[in-house]
Protein backbone atom coordinates (compact mmCIF):
# COMPACT_ATOMS: atom_id res chain seq x y z
CA UNK A 1 0.00 0.00 0.00
CA UNK A 2 0.92 3.28 -1.20
CA UNK A 3 1.86 5.49 1.80
CA UNK A 4 3.27 8.51 -0.56
CA UNK A 5 2.91 8.91 -3.81
CA UNK A 6 4.07 11.60 -6.19
CA UNK A 7 1.42 11.65 -9.68
CA UNK A 8 3.68 14.14 -12.43
CA UNK A 9 5.18 16.28 -10.00
CA UNK A 10 6.58 19.48 -11.35
CA UNK A 11 8.30 22.72 -8.86
CA UNK A 12 9.40 25.72 -10.76
CA UNK A 13 10.88 28.76 -8.76
CA UNK A 14 9.55 32.21 -10.11
CA UNK A 15 10.56 32.11 -13.85
CA UNK A 16 13.89 30.33 -13.21
CA UNK A 17 14.51 26.99 -14.37
CA UNK A 18 12.34 24.39 -13.39
CA UNK A 19 13.98 22.28 -9.81
CA UNK A 20 11.94 19.46 -10.46
CA UNK A 21 10.50 17.65 -13.87
CA UNK A 22 7.16 15.41 -13.70
CA UNK A 23 7.81 12.80 -11.32
CA UNK A 24 5.71 9.91 -10.78
CA UNK A 25 6.74 7.82 -7.57
CA UNK A 26 5.36 5.30 -5.25
CA UNK A 27 6.56 4.76 -1.28
CA UNK A 28 5.20 1.70 0.33
CA UNK A 29 4.46 1.22 3.53
CA UNK A 30 7.60 0.56 5.73
CA UNK A 31 10.23 0.44 3.32
CA UNK A 32 12.95 3.05 3.64
CA UNK A 33 13.12 4.45 0.08
CA UNK A 34 16.34 6.07 -0.83
CA UNK A 35 16.59 9.58 -3.62
CA UNK A 36 20.23 9.82 -4.54
CA UNK A 37 21.79 12.88 -6.23
CA UNK A 38 24.24 15.43 -6.48
CA UNK A 39 23.55 18.88 -5.67
CA UNK A 40 20.70 20.83 -7.56
CA UNK A 41 19.27 17.75 -8.80
CA UNK A 42 15.74 18.41 -7.42
CA UNK A 43 15.73 15.67 -4.26
CA UNK A 44 15.76 18.44 -1.53
CA UNK A 45 13.19 19.93 -3.56
CA UNK A 46 10.80 17.00 -3.89
CA UNK A 47 10.79 16.47 -0.11
CA UNK A 48 9.81 20.34 0.69
CA UNK A 49 7.24 19.93 -1.75
CA UNK A 50 5.85 17.01 0.45
CA UNK A 51 5.85 19.32 3.76
CA UNK A 52 4.55 22.37 2.15
CA UNK A 53 7.77 23.91 2.89
CA UNK A 54 8.81 25.61 -0.79
CA UNK A 55 9.43 29.03 -0.92
CA UNK A 56 6.28 31.73 -1.70
CA UNK A 57 7.27 31.73 -5.29
CA UNK A 58 7.27 28.48 -6.12
CA UNK A 59 5.09 26.83 -8.26
CA UNK A 60 4.23 23.13 -8.12
CA UNK A 61 1.99 21.30 -10.17
CA UNK A 62 0.65 17.81 -10.39
CA UNK A 63 -0.12 16.02 -7.02
CA UNK A 64 1.00 14.61 -4.39
CA UNK A 65 -0.26 12.18 -1.67
CA UNK A 66 -0.15 10.94 2.10
CA UNK A 67 -1.66 7.90 2.66
CA UNK A 68 -4.42 8.46 -0.11
CA UNK A 69 -4.82 12.33 1.16
CA UNK A 70 -3.89 15.13 -1.28
CA UNK A 71 -1.31 17.33 0.79
CA UNK A 72 -0.67 20.31 -2.38
CA UNK A 73 -3.08 22.83 -1.57
CA UNK A 74 -3.60 21.96 2.23
CA UNK A 75 -4.34 25.26 4.64
CA UNK A 76 -1.67 26.18 7.19
CA UNK A 77 -3.52 24.74 9.99
CA UNK A 78 -4.28 21.02 7.83
CA UNK A 79 -0.25 21.17 7.70
CA UNK A 80 0.26 22.16 10.69
CA UNK A 81 -2.04 19.24 11.52
CA UNK A 82 -0.07 16.90 9.91
CA UNK A 83 3.39 17.95 10.30
CA UNK A 84 4.83 16.01 13.05
CA UNK A 85 1.72 13.47 13.52
CA UNK A 86 1.68 12.24 10.09
CA UNK A 87 4.60 13.41 8.55
CA UNK A 88 8.10 14.15 9.88
CA UNK A 89 10.91 15.61 8.80
CA UNK A 90 14.66 15.41 9.60
CA UNK A 91 17.60 17.67 8.72
CA UNK A 92 21.04 17.19 7.84
CA UNK A 93 22.08 19.94 11.13
CA UNK A 94 20.60 18.97 14.15
CA UNK A 95 21.48 22.17 15.89
CA UNK A 96 19.44 23.77 13.73
CA UNK A 97 16.32 21.86 14.50
CA UNK A 98 16.77 22.24 18.28
CA UNK A 99 16.42 25.94 19.92
CA UNK A 100 19.30 26.15 21.18
CA UNK A 101 18.42 27.46 25.20
CA UNK A 102 15.91 24.90 26.06
CA UNK A 103 16.43 21.65 27.61
CA UNK A 104 15.80 18.71 24.78
CA UNK A 105 13.94 16.47 26.93
CA UNK A 106 11.25 19.75 27.00
CA UNK A 107 11.85 19.86 22.91
CA UNK A 108 10.37 16.26 22.46
CA UNK A 109 7.63 16.78 24.90
CA UNK A 110 6.78 19.69 23.41
CA UNK A 111 6.00 17.94 19.66
CA UNK A 112 3.91 15.23 22.19
CA UNK A 113 1.56 18.21 23.34
CA UNK A 114 1.03 20.14 20.25
CA UNK A 115 -0.45 17.43 18.84
CA UNK A 116 -2.72 16.03 21.93
CA UNK A 117 -4.12 16.07 24.77
CA UNK A 118 -1.54 15.01 26.97
CA UNK A 119 -0.52 16.28 30.64
CA UNK A 120 2.77 17.11 31.19
CA UNK A 121 4.22 14.42 33.29
CA UNK A 122 2.65 12.12 30.77
CA UNK A 123 4.70 13.77 28.39
CA UNK A 124 8.05 13.79 30.39
CA UNK A 125 7.39 10.35 30.67
CA UNK A 126 7.21 9.55 27.36
CA UNK A 127 9.98 11.62 26.22
CA UNK A 128 12.06 9.59 28.24
CA UNK A 129 10.97 6.98 26.91
CA UNK A 130 12.46 8.07 23.84
CA UNK A 131 15.42 9.68 24.64
CA UNK A 132 16.24 6.06 26.14
CA UNK A 133 14.75 4.55 22.75
CA UNK A 134 17.25 6.14 20.48
CA UNK A 135 20.44 5.34 22.92
CA UNK A 136 20.57 8.38 24.88
CA UNK A 137 22.65 6.84 28.03
CA UNK A 138 20.83 8.05 31.41
CA UNK A 139 17.90 10.02 29.98
CA UNK A 140 16.09 10.53 32.73
CA UNK A 141 19.13 12.73 34.18
CA UNK A 142 19.76 14.30 30.90
CA UNK A 143 16.12 15.31 30.12
CA UNK A 144 17.49 18.88 31.44
CA UNK A 145 20.23 19.34 29.71
CA UNK A 146 20.35 22.01 26.88
CA UNK A 147 21.65 20.94 23.02
CA UNK A 148 25.17 22.05 23.74
CA UNK A 149 25.73 19.49 26.32
CA UNK A 150 25.49 16.80 23.34
CA UNK A 151 27.97 15.55 20.58
CA UNK A 152 26.51 15.83 17.57
CA UNK A 153 25.12 12.41 16.48
CA UNK A 154 23.41 12.53 20.12
CA UNK A 155 21.70 15.47 18.96
CA UNK A 156 20.82 13.81 15.52
CA UNK A 157 19.33 11.06 17.80
CA UNK A 158 17.44 13.62 19.48
CA UNK A 159 15.61 15.23 16.58
CA UNK A 160 15.27 11.55 15.27
CA UNK A 161 13.27 10.98 19.07
CA UNK A 162 11.66 14.11 18.42
CA UNK A 163 10.28 13.45 15.05
CA UNK A 164 9.03 9.68 16.17
CA UNK A 165 7.05 11.04 19.29
CA UNK A 166 3.75 11.12 17.54
CA UNK A 167 4.36 7.40 15.67
CA UNK A 168 3.81 9.57 12.52
CA UNK A 169 3.33 7.04 9.26
CA UNK A 170 6.60 8.63 7.11
CA UNK A 171 9.65 10.11 8.34
CA UNK A 172 11.31 12.69 5.02
CA UNK A 173 15.36 12.30 6.39
CA UNK A 174 16.98 15.21 4.40
CA UNK A 175 20.93 14.52 4.69
CA UNK A 176 20.69 13.23 7.98
CA UNK A 177 23.71 11.65 8.47
CA UNK A 178 25.81 14.33 6.16
CA UNK A 179 27.32 15.96 9.28
CA UNK A 180 28.61 13.46 11.07
CA UNK A 181 31.80 11.12 11.00
CA UNK A 182 31.61 7.65 9.64
CA UNK A 183 31.71 5.66 12.85
CA UNK A 184 28.37 8.27 14.41
CA UNK A 185 26.62 7.78 10.61
CA UNK A 186 26.85 4.05 10.77
CA UNK A 187 24.96 4.41 14.00
CA UNK A 188 22.19 6.83 13.64
CA UNK A 189 21.71 4.85 10.20
CA UNK A 190 21.43 1.47 12.01
CA UNK A 191 18.96 3.62 14.55
CA UNK A 192 16.78 5.01 11.14
CA UNK A 193 16.53 0.87 9.90
CA UNK A 194 15.25 -0.08 13.90
CA UNK A 195 12.86 2.60 14.43
CA UNK A 196 11.24 1.36 10.99
CA UNK A 197 11.36 -1.86 11.69
CA UNK A 198 10.11 -1.28 15.67
CA UNK A 199 7.44 1.32 14.46
CA UNK A 200 6.62 -0.03 10.78
CA UNK A 201 7.67 3.81 9.63
CA UNK A 202 7.82 4.31 6.35
CA UNK A 203 11.13 6.63 5.50
CA UNK A 204 12.26 8.74 2.98
CA UNK A 205 15.89 8.91 2.86
CA UNK A 206 17.35 12.15 0.55
CA UNK A 207 21.48 11.67 0.66
CA UNK A 208 24.03 12.22 -2.26
CA UNK A 209 25.97 9.02 -0.56
CA UNK A 210 25.87 5.77 -2.41
CA UNK A 211 27.43 4.55 0.28
CA UNK A 212 24.66 5.90 2.87
CA UNK A 213 22.00 3.85 0.11
CA UNK A 214 23.81 0.96 0.24
CA UNK A 215 23.72 0.31 3.96
CA UNK A 216 20.08 1.04 4.60
CA UNK A 217 17.89 1.43 1.91
CA UNK A 218 15.05 -1.08 0.24
CA UNK A 219 14.23 0.84 -3.03
CA UNK A 220 16.13 3.75 -4.86
CA UNK A 221 15.02 6.41 -7.13
CA UNK A 222 18.04 8.39 -8.56
CA UNK A 223 17.58 12.62 -9.71
CA UNK A 224 19.55 14.04 -12.33
CA UNK A 225 18.51 17.66 -13.32
CA UNK A 226 15.27 17.15 -11.32
CA UNK A 227 14.31 14.49 -13.56
CA UNK A 228 13.86 10.72 -11.38
CA UNK A 229 16.07 8.81 -14.39
CA UNK A 230 15.31 5.45 -12.43
CA UNK A 231 14.10 3.48 -9.61
CA UNK A 232 15.29 0.12 -8.48
CA UNK A 233 15.70 -2.16 -5.55
CA UNK A 234 19.22 -1.21 -3.87
CA UNK A 235 20.20 -4.48 -4.94
CA UNK A 236 19.89 -4.42 -8.97
CA UNK A 237 21.12 -0.87 -8.39
CA UNK A 238 24.58 -1.69 -7.77
CA UNK A 239 24.21 -4.37 -9.65
CA UNK A 240 22.50 -3.47 -12.86
CA UNK A 241 22.50 0.45 -13.09
CA UNK A 242 20.51 1.21 -16.39
CA UNK A 243 20.82 4.31 -16.39
CA UNK A 244 23.49 6.09 -17.93
CA UNK A 245 24.21 8.60 -15.53
CA UNK A 246 23.66 6.05 -12.66
CA UNK A 247 26.47 3.92 -14.12
CA UNK A 248 29.10 6.77 -14.40
CA UNK A 249 27.86 7.96 -10.62
CA UNK A 250 28.89 4.37 -9.57
CA UNK A 251 32.28 4.19 -11.30
CA UNK A 252 33.45 7.58 -10.34
CA UNK A 253 33.46 6.66 -6.71
CA UNK A 254 36.89 6.03 -5.49
CA UNK A 255 35.71 3.21 -2.99
CA UNK A 256 35.46 1.14 -6.16
CA UNK A 257 38.38 1.34 -8.34
CA UNK A 258 41.70 -0.25 -8.09
CA UNK A 259 44.47 2.06 -6.12
CA UNK A 260 46.10 5.32 -8.23
CA UNK A 261 43.87 4.13 -11.16
CA UNK A 262 42.17 7.33 -12.73
CA UNK A 263 38.56 7.52 -11.98
CA UNK A 264 36.47 7.39 -15.00
CA UNK A 265 34.79 10.87 -15.10
CA UNK A 266 31.37 11.22 -15.47
CA UNK A 267 30.71 11.92 -19.09
CA UNK A 268 29.95 15.86 -20.35
CA UNK A 269 26.76 15.42 -21.02
CA UNK A 270 25.85 13.67 -17.61
CA UNK A 271 28.33 16.68 -15.88
CA UNK A 272 26.48 18.91 -13.32
CA UNK A 273 28.83 21.14 -14.33
CA UNK A 274 27.67 21.23 -17.58
CA UNK A 275 24.52 21.29 -16.86
CA UNK A 276 24.12 24.30 -14.63
CA UNK A 277 25.93 25.65 -17.47
CA UNK A 278 23.42 24.67 -19.85
CA UNK A 279 20.68 25.80 -17.82
CA UNK A 280 22.57 29.45 -17.18
CA UNK A 281 22.18 29.66 -21.21
CA UNK A 282 18.54 29.04 -21.06
CA UNK A 283 17.93 31.53 -18.44
CA UNK B 1 66.14 8.69 0.02
CA UNK B 2 66.02 11.78 2.46
CA UNK B 3 62.19 12.50 4.17
CA UNK B 4 61.09 15.94 2.46
CA UNK B 5 58.99 16.61 5.63
CA UNK B 6 59.42 15.55 9.01
CA UNK B 7 57.45 16.18 11.79
CA UNK B 8 59.16 15.47 15.33
CA UNK B 9 57.24 14.95 18.76
CA UNK B 10 54.57 17.29 17.65
CA UNK B 11 52.39 18.82 20.69
CA UNK B 12 49.88 21.18 20.55
CA UNK B 13 47.43 21.96 23.68
CA UNK B 14 44.27 24.72 23.09
CA UNK B 15 42.81 26.58 25.88
CA UNK B 16 38.84 26.24 25.55
CA UNK B 17 35.82 27.69 27.47
CA UNK B 18 35.94 29.13 31.08
CA UNK B 19 37.30 31.80 32.72
CA UNK B 20 41.27 32.93 31.46
CA UNK B 21 42.10 31.09 34.97
CA UNK B 22 39.81 28.20 34.55
CA UNK B 23 40.40 26.77 31.20
CA UNK B 24 39.55 23.43 30.07
CA UNK B 25 42.47 22.24 28.09
CA UNK B 26 42.18 20.29 24.68
CA UNK B 27 45.14 18.41 23.67
CA UNK B 28 45.24 18.89 20.14
CA UNK B 29 48.41 16.94 19.17
CA UNK B 30 50.33 14.64 21.75
CA UNK B 31 53.30 14.07 20.23
CA UNK B 32 53.08 13.28 16.58
CA UNK B 33 56.02 12.25 14.52
CA UNK B 34 55.56 11.25 10.38
CA UNK B 35 57.19 11.79 8.02
CA UNK B 36 56.11 12.75 3.84
CA UNK B 37 58.87 11.44 1.78
CA UNK B 38 59.70 13.37 -2.20
CA UNK B 39 56.96 13.14 -4.52
CA UNK B 40 54.94 10.83 -2.49
CA UNK B 41 51.76 11.15 -0.90
CA UNK B 42 50.64 10.58 3.12
CA UNK B 43 47.12 10.36 3.67
CA UNK B 44 46.27 11.93 7.05
CA UNK B 45 42.84 10.48 7.82
CA UNK B 46 40.85 11.21 11.51
CA UNK B 47 37.21 11.86 12.76
CA UNK B 48 36.28 15.92 13.79
CA UNK B 49 38.84 16.45 16.49
CA UNK B 50 41.14 14.42 16.31
CA UNK B 51 43.68 16.85 15.15
CA UNK B 52 44.57 16.22 11.85
CA UNK B 53 43.73 20.25 10.68
CA UNK B 54 46.18 21.57 13.61
CA UNK B 55 48.75 19.25 12.30
CA UNK B 56 48.62 20.65 8.80
CA UNK B 57 48.28 24.37 10.03
CA UNK B 58 51.83 23.40 12.50
CA UNK B 59 53.05 22.00 9.36
CA UNK B 60 52.32 25.26 7.26
CA UNK B 61 53.45 27.33 9.86
CA UNK B 62 49.93 29.04 10.49
CA UNK B 63 50.06 27.51 14.17
CA UNK B 64 52.83 27.41 16.77
CA UNK B 65 52.96 24.13 18.39
CA UNK B 66 53.87 24.09 22.37
CA UNK B 67 56.75 21.86 21.46
CA UNK B 68 58.35 19.41 19.11
CA UNK B 69 59.40 20.50 15.44
CA UNK B 70 58.57 20.25 11.87
CA UNK B 71 61.64 20.28 9.40
CA UNK B 72 61.49 20.72 5.87
CA UNK B 73 64.43 19.98 3.78
CA UNK B 74 66.85 19.93 6.39
CA UNK B 75 65.68 23.14 8.46
CA UNK B 76 63.26 23.69 11.39
CA UNK B 77 60.50 25.87 10.49
CA UNK B 78 59.83 27.14 13.59
CA UNK B 79 62.83 29.30 13.47
CA UNK B 80 62.65 30.74 10.15
CA UNK B 81 62.52 34.43 9.22
CA UNK B 82 62.76 36.46 6.52
CA UNK B 83 63.97 35.21 3.35
CA UNK B 84 64.30 31.47 4.66
CA UNK B 85 60.52 31.83 5.86
CA UNK B 86 59.53 33.03 2.32
CA UNK B 87 61.42 30.35 0.51
CA UNK B 88 59.33 28.14 3.09
CA UNK B 89 55.88 29.51 2.17
CA UNK B 90 57.24 28.92 -1.86
CA UNK B 91 57.77 25.72 -1.14
CA UNK B 92 55.33 24.33 0.99
CA UNK B 93 51.77 25.46 -0.72
CA UNK B 94 47.98 24.85 1.13
CA UNK B 95 44.44 23.85 -0.71
CA UNK B 96 41.31 23.84 1.58
CA UNK B 97 38.74 22.82 1.39
CA UNK B 98 36.60 25.93 1.03
CA UNK B 99 38.00 27.64 -2.41
CA UNK B 100 35.40 30.64 -1.66
CA UNK B 101 37.27 31.31 1.63
CA UNK B 102 40.85 31.67 -0.46
CA UNK B 103 39.86 33.42 -2.96
CA UNK B 104 38.97 37.44 -2.82
CA UNK B 105 35.49 37.82 -4.06
CA UNK B 106 36.24 40.87 -5.64
CA UNK B 107 39.00 39.81 -7.67
CA UNK B 108 39.12 38.06 -11.19
CA UNK B 109 40.30 34.04 -10.15
CA UNK B 110 43.04 34.88 -12.64
CA UNK B 111 44.74 37.87 -10.50
CA UNK B 112 44.14 35.82 -7.57
CA UNK B 113 46.46 33.04 -9.21
CA UNK B 114 48.85 36.05 -10.31
CA UNK B 115 49.23 37.09 -6.88
CA UNK B 116 51.35 33.90 -6.01
CA UNK B 117 53.75 34.76 -9.00
CA UNK B 118 53.91 38.46 -7.56
CA UNK B 119 53.92 37.44 -4.17
CA UNK B 120 57.38 35.12 -5.24
CA UNK B 121 58.52 36.91 -7.86
CA UNK B 122 58.48 34.42 -10.26
CA UNK B 123 59.37 35.39 -13.83
CA UNK B 124 59.62 38.77 -15.15
CA UNK B 125 56.41 40.76 -14.52
CA UNK B 126 56.03 40.73 -18.56
CA UNK B 127 55.65 37.35 -18.65
CA UNK B 128 53.48 36.29 -15.34
CA UNK B 129 50.23 36.42 -17.39
CA UNK B 130 51.13 33.64 -19.80
CA UNK B 131 52.23 31.71 -16.90
CA UNK B 132 48.80 32.49 -15.61
CA UNK B 133 47.32 30.63 -17.97
CA UNK B 134 49.79 27.82 -18.42
CA UNK B 135 48.34 27.36 -15.00
CA UNK B 136 44.52 27.11 -15.99
CA UNK B 137 45.72 24.61 -18.68
CA UNK B 138 47.75 22.50 -16.52
CA UNK B 139 44.65 22.46 -14.14
CA UNK B 140 42.03 21.91 -16.41
CA UNK B 141 40.33 25.30 -16.85
CA UNK B 142 39.51 27.00 -19.57
CA UNK B 143 41.68 30.14 -19.73
CA UNK B 144 38.35 32.57 -20.87
CA UNK B 145 37.48 32.03 -17.21
CA UNK B 146 40.31 33.79 -15.80
CA UNK B 147 38.33 37.14 -15.72
CA UNK B 148 35.60 36.10 -14.17
CA UNK B 149 34.83 36.57 -10.77
CA UNK B 150 34.24 33.13 -7.90
CA UNK B 151 31.03 33.69 -7.58
CA UNK B 152 30.94 32.73 -11.80
CA UNK B 153 32.23 29.50 -11.49
CA UNK B 154 31.47 26.17 -9.82
CA UNK B 155 32.40 24.98 -6.95
CA UNK B 156 35.19 22.28 -9.12
CA UNK B 157 36.27 25.18 -11.02
CA UNK B 158 37.14 27.19 -8.04
CA UNK B 159 38.71 24.45 -6.18
CA UNK B 160 41.03 24.07 -9.52
CA UNK B 161 41.95 28.28 -9.57
CA UNK B 162 42.81 27.44 -5.61
CA UNK B 163 44.96 24.65 -6.72
CA UNK B 164 46.57 26.40 -9.85
CA UNK B 165 47.36 29.08 -7.66
CA UNK B 166 48.73 26.32 -5.04
CA UNK B 167 50.95 25.59 -8.14
CA UNK B 168 52.17 28.80 -9.22
CA UNK B 169 54.96 28.98 -6.92
CA UNK B 170 56.14 25.87 -8.34
CA UNK B 171 55.81 23.91 -4.31
CA UNK B 172 57.69 20.66 -3.36
CA UNK B 173 54.83 19.91 -1.31
CA UNK B 174 51.11 20.25 -0.67
CA UNK B 175 49.20 20.70 2.01
CA UNK B 176 45.97 19.90 1.29
CA UNK B 177 43.11 20.05 4.11
CA UNK B 178 39.84 17.73 2.97
CA UNK B 179 40.45 19.46 -0.56
CA UNK B 180 37.32 17.55 -1.81
CA UNK B 181 35.39 17.50 0.86
CA UNK B 182 32.57 19.72 -0.55
CA UNK B 183 32.05 18.49 -3.90
CA UNK B 184 30.10 16.66 -5.81
CA UNK B 185 30.99 12.55 -6.59
CA UNK B 186 31.23 13.32 -10.31
CA UNK B 187 33.86 16.72 -9.14
CA UNK B 188 35.69 14.93 -6.69
CA UNK B 189 36.66 12.57 -9.20
CA UNK B 190 37.93 14.87 -11.99
CA UNK B 191 39.98 16.69 -8.74
CA UNK B 192 41.18 13.20 -7.59
CA UNK B 193 42.52 12.37 -11.43
CA UNK B 194 43.95 15.81 -10.92
CA UNK B 195 46.03 15.57 -7.93
CA UNK B 196 47.66 12.32 -9.15
CA UNK B 197 48.41 14.14 -12.68
CA UNK B 198 49.99 16.47 -10.84
CA UNK B 199 52.08 14.09 -9.06
CA UNK B 200 52.90 12.06 -11.69
CA UNK B 201 54.23 15.06 -13.83
CA UNK B 202 55.54 17.22 -11.38
CA UNK B 203 56.50 14.93 -8.63
CA UNK B 204 54.93 17.26 -5.98
CA UNK B 205 54.74 15.80 -2.86
CA UNK B 206 51.40 16.05 -0.73
CA UNK B 207 49.87 15.39 2.72
CA UNK B 208 46.37 14.70 1.83
CA UNK B 209 43.97 15.38 5.21
CA UNK B 210 40.63 13.83 4.87
CA UNK B 211 38.37 11.97 6.84
CA UNK B 212 37.53 9.94 3.90
CA UNK B 213 39.02 6.57 3.77
CA UNK B 214 37.76 5.68 0.22
CA UNK B 215 39.56 8.75 -0.76
CA UNK B 216 42.23 8.07 0.78
CA UNK B 217 43.03 4.81 0.07
CA UNK B 218 42.67 5.96 -3.70
CA UNK B 219 45.21 8.70 -3.42
CA UNK B 220 48.04 7.34 -0.54
CA UNK B 221 50.98 5.58 -1.31
CA UNK B 222 50.72 5.91 2.73
CA UNK B 223 48.25 6.24 5.58
CA UNK B 224 48.72 7.86 8.88
CA UNK B 225 45.29 7.82 11.48
CA UNK B 226 45.01 10.27 13.98
CA UNK B 227 42.58 9.51 16.93
CA UNK B 228 42.05 12.09 20.15
CA UNK B 229 45.65 13.57 18.75
CA UNK B 230 47.86 10.69 19.09
CA UNK B 231 49.05 8.47 16.16
CA UNK B 232 47.53 5.75 16.62
CA UNK B 233 49.08 4.27 13.06
CA UNK B 234 51.09 4.70 10.39
CA UNK B 235 52.06 2.34 7.33
CA UNK B 236 51.63 1.44 3.88
CA UNK B 237 47.94 2.26 2.30
CA UNK B 238 47.77 -1.47 1.55
CA UNK B 239 48.97 -2.81 5.37
CA UNK B 240 46.87 -0.30 7.09
CA UNK B 241 43.66 -0.57 5.26
CA UNK B 242 43.96 -4.71 4.78
CA UNK B 243 45.34 -5.41 7.85
CA UNK B 244 44.82 -2.63 10.57
CA UNK B 245 46.73 -2.91 13.57
CA UNK B 246 44.86 -0.41 15.85
CA UNK B 247 41.38 -1.38 17.12
CA UNK B 248 40.11 2.64 16.18
CA UNK B 249 41.43 1.97 12.64
CA UNK B 250 39.13 -1.02 12.35
CA UNK B 251 36.30 0.56 13.62
CA UNK B 252 36.57 3.47 10.92
CA UNK B 253 36.89 0.85 8.19
CA UNK B 254 34.08 -1.31 9.71
CA UNK B 255 32.16 2.05 9.53
CA UNK B 256 32.61 2.80 5.79
CA UNK B 257 29.11 2.10 4.08
CA UNK B 258 29.45 -1.06 1.87
CA UNK B 259 29.40 -0.53 -1.64
CA UNK B 260 28.07 -3.63 -2.64
CA UNK B 261 24.75 -3.81 -0.89
CA UNK B 262 23.17 -7.06 0.84
CA UNK B 263 26.71 -7.66 2.68
CA UNK B 264 26.99 -8.19 6.15
CA UNK B 265 27.99 -5.14 7.79
CA UNK B 266 29.72 -4.62 10.80
CA UNK B 267 27.82 -1.78 12.52
CA UNK B 268 24.01 -2.88 10.93
CA UNK B 269 22.26 -4.35 14.50
CA UNK B 270 23.48 -1.12 16.71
Amino acid sequence: MSVLAFASVSVRFGDDATAVKDVTLDIQRGEIFGIVGESGSGKSTLAHAVMGLLPANATVSGSIAVNGRAVLGLGEAALRQMRGRKVAMIFQDASASLDPVWPVGDQIAEVIRAHGPVSRADAKARAIGLMTEVGIPDAAARYGDGPHRFSGGMRQRIVIAAALANNPQLLIADEPTTALDVTLQAQVLALIDRMRRDHGTTVLLITHDLGVVAQVCDRVGVMYGGKLLEVATTRDLFARPSHPYTRALLAANPAGAPRGSRLPVIPTEWSVESLQAAEAADG
Amino acid sequence: MADLLRVENLSKTYAMGGAPWNHRRVVALDGISLAVQRGKTLGLVGESGSGKSTLGRCILGLTMPDSGQVIFDGTPVQGLSGRALSDFRRRVQPVFQDPYGSLDPRWPVGRSVREALDCFRIGSPADRDARVLDLFHRVGLNPALAGRLPAALSGGQRQRVAIAAALASGPDLIIADEPVSALDMSVQAQILNLFMDLQADLGVACLFITHDLGVVNHVSDDIAVLHRGQLVEIGATDQVMRQPQHAYTSSLLAAIPPLVPGEPHANRSA
